[in-house]
């Protein structure tokens, strides 16, 4: 009976990942395996291993790549500052509410500060250096990427400095160790998973960026997302979208599991 | 100062922004080698004691010297001082061998030195064969004993330990009061002890400190300190005690409960207005004709060891008796004490006035 009315509650749950989960996931599946006149096939796959996609997938990679580490460069210093504030969560509110506002928004607030006669270039003329082109290249590309992603990456990182016992870090200063040592021995390696965790929540959709690329990159950096949205949408081969998401899901459980896998003694 | 002092604090205050002072211009001497508690109920200012020798605070004002150097802005990292802390502070990230070689591998000693020395300071806290123990696998006892051995390993010239009992329960308590009691005269380190149990404080200590308020209230050896309180704080905190108002008459000679008590005590003015303690365990019980006292019994507790009496006297205080032999509730008994059992207090007398007016009294005593 009792185990019979827990299932009850179960339904809409399992439902729920039946139909918005596990079929699409199916179905991308099933449409990698037909060309674009609808016959079953398997060339999808080996055209996926020609230059043109393996570079796109290492462009991927490598863009992704980068804005993590941006990301994280950025993000970890700014988690640590937060924690030695006053008001710890209205600071962090701040840095969350851009996050709140759509994506496209965002870029079209730069398109507008990075064009020719944007902000930016205003203000390097004034400061006698000259206006340039920063819309379309790589820089403004990761530029706002990792606008866009930090504050994802703050999240986990202030969460488990913020978690850290602060008798540890006196521990290690009473054992001799310096801010470094302390920094590199203990604050580092016991707030590794929020860096995982903020890894991964970067990366992975990184991989996949389309819009900014179209906006920010000017198509000039062709990632595996742009592929899959001009699959579907321009020249309607779906079955090579398809193929593509495959891989790009593959690569993502690969990292999952890669930054999932929790240190040994952290609670 | 003495050769063997090796931390002083003279007139130290410590302040957070604009709250009372934590520390009252504290000033004291710790001596090499030796086992020292500090006292007193929380807030009292023994931890901020502690964190201003291990250096992760600076004082207000005052200075603090080790070695007979100031020390007030040498960082904790340079100083010859180690903790053990309340929540023992073992870094889960790593195992118990690693724990204790921390701060060797800080020093950049050899990898081999490192093992022995890892090797001998859990054989001290014996816990031979536990090095490739993850911290989460070991009980609090145990943690407790890495937290030390990790302490001792570095072989500082002290050894501050913020009540690193209390989180134990009673029965390793008390074992480990008489491990590290034994622990600090085989390593012959000075132990500065922090703790709000005064029983762990009289059994453990050369010398206490007892504090209330920011500011010691008297130092002694755990005899000194239960036999001779300065004040009630000290009479009240320290074990249990009867204390009662009375008037000196004269030296020796005391009036309390309306009644005229011979006493040990001297140095006071004619008639003057005091405090008498006597401890329940001094008072003994016997028939209503042979007592000095004459009380009625109003409640009684088994505590195992002895039965707790509450008894009143005819003037409305409280007598409390710690007997063996138990009392009927209800009965009026009478209760023998010797003149040595009682204590007389002079109201706001500091510590050094009376150790001045001991000083006195003893000597006029020897004249007579």
């Amino acid at each position: 009976m009792r185990t019979n009315s827990r299932n009850f509650y179960l339904i809409p749950y399992v439902l729920w990942i039946a139909l918005f989960v596990v079929t699409p996931l199916l179905l991308v599946l099933y449409y990698s395996f037909f060309d674009i006149e609808g016959h079953f096939t398997l060339e999808n796959y080996r055209k996926f291993f020609t230059p043109v996609y393996l570079k796109m997938t290492l462009s991927s990679f490598w863009y992704a790549f980068l804005i993590t580490l941006f990301s994280l460069l950025i993000a970890y210093p700014t988690a640590y500052l937060l924690t030695k504030t006053k008001h710890k969560q209205l600071w962090l509110l701040l840095i969350i509410l851009p996050s709140w506002i759509n994506l496209l928004l965002k870029a079209y607030a730069f398109l507008g500060i990075f064009g020719t006669y944007g902000a930016a270039n205003s203000f390097l003329e004034a400061l006698g250096i000259g206006g340039r082109q920063i819309l379309f290249t790589d820089f403004s590309f990761i530029f706002v990427s990792v606008y866009i992603f930090l504050p994802f990456m703050i999240l986990p990182i202030f969460n488990s400095l913020d978690e850290l016992n602060p008798t540890l870090l006196d521990a290690s200063n009473d054992l001799g160790g310096s801010s470094w040592v302390t920094f590199k021995r203990v604050i580092f390696p016991l707030t590794l998973d929020g860096v995982k965790a903020g890894c991964q929540i970067v990366f992975i959709p990184a991989l996949s960026l389309f819009m900014l690329t179209r906006l920010i990159a000017g198509n000039r950096v062709i990632t595996l997302g742009t592929a899959i949205e001009q699959h579907f949408l321009v020249t309607q081969d779906w079955g090579m979208g398809s193929t593509i998401a495959v891989f790009l899901i593959i690569a993502m459980v690969f990292i999952m599991v890669l930054t999932g896998r929790r240190k040994r003694g952290i609670l | 100062m003495t050769d063997n002092t090796i931390i002083r604090f003279n007139s130290v205050t410590k302040k957070y922004d604009n709250d009372p002072p934590v520390l009252k211009n504290v000033s004291f001497e710790i001596e090499r080698g030796k086992f020292y508690t500090l006292l007193g109920p929380s807030g009292c200012g023994k931890t901020t004691i502690l964190r201003l020798i291990a250096g992760f605070t600076e004082p207000s004002e005052g200075d603090i010297y080790f070695n007979g150097r100031v020390i007030n802005n040498v960082p904790a990292n340079k100083r010859q001082v180690n903790t053990v802390f309340q929540d023992y502070a073992l870094f889960p990230h790593l195992n118990v061998f690693e724990n204790i070689a921390f701060g060797l591998k800080i020093k950049k000693m050899k990898k081999a030195d490192i093992e022995r020395k890892v090797k001998e300071a859990l054989r001290f806290v014996n816990l031979e064969g536990y090095e490739n123990r993850e911290i989460k696998e070991m009980s609090g006892g145990q943690r407790q004993r890495v937290a030390i051995a990790r302490a001792i390993v570095n072989e500082p010239e002290v050894i501050l330990l913020d009540e690193p009992l209390s989180a134990l329960d009673l029965k390793l308590r008390t074992e480990m009061q008489y491990e590290l009691r034994e622990l600090q005269r085989n390593l012959g380190i000075t132990f500065i002890f922090v703790t709000h149990d005064q029983e762990e404080a009289l059994a453990m200590s050369d010398e206490i400190f007892v504090l209330n308020n920011g500011k010691i209230e008297q130092s002694g050896t755990p005899t000194d300190i239960y036999d001779e309180p300065i004040n009630r704080f000290v009479a009240d905190f320290i074990g249990e005690s009867n204390i009662v108002p009375g008037t000196m008459i004269k030296d020796y000679q005391v009036q309390f409960a309306g009644k005229l008590f011979e006493c040990v005590d001297g140095g006071f003015e004619p008639n003057e207005d005091v405090e008498i303690v006597i401890r329940p365990e001094d008072l003994a019980i016997t028939a209503p004709a042979d007592g000095k006292l004459n009380v009625k019994v109003d409640s009684q507790l088994f505590r195992g060891v002895h039965y707790e009496i509450s008894c009143y006297d005819s003037d409305g205080n409280e007598w409390l008796v710690h007997s063996t032999k138990k009392a009927t509730v209800g009965d009026q008994i009478g209760l023998y004490f010797d003149p040595e059992a009682i204590h007389v207090m002079r109201h706001g007398e500091t510590e050094e006035e009376f150790d001045k007016r001991l000083e006195a009294y003893e000597e006029g005593s020897y004249e007579n």
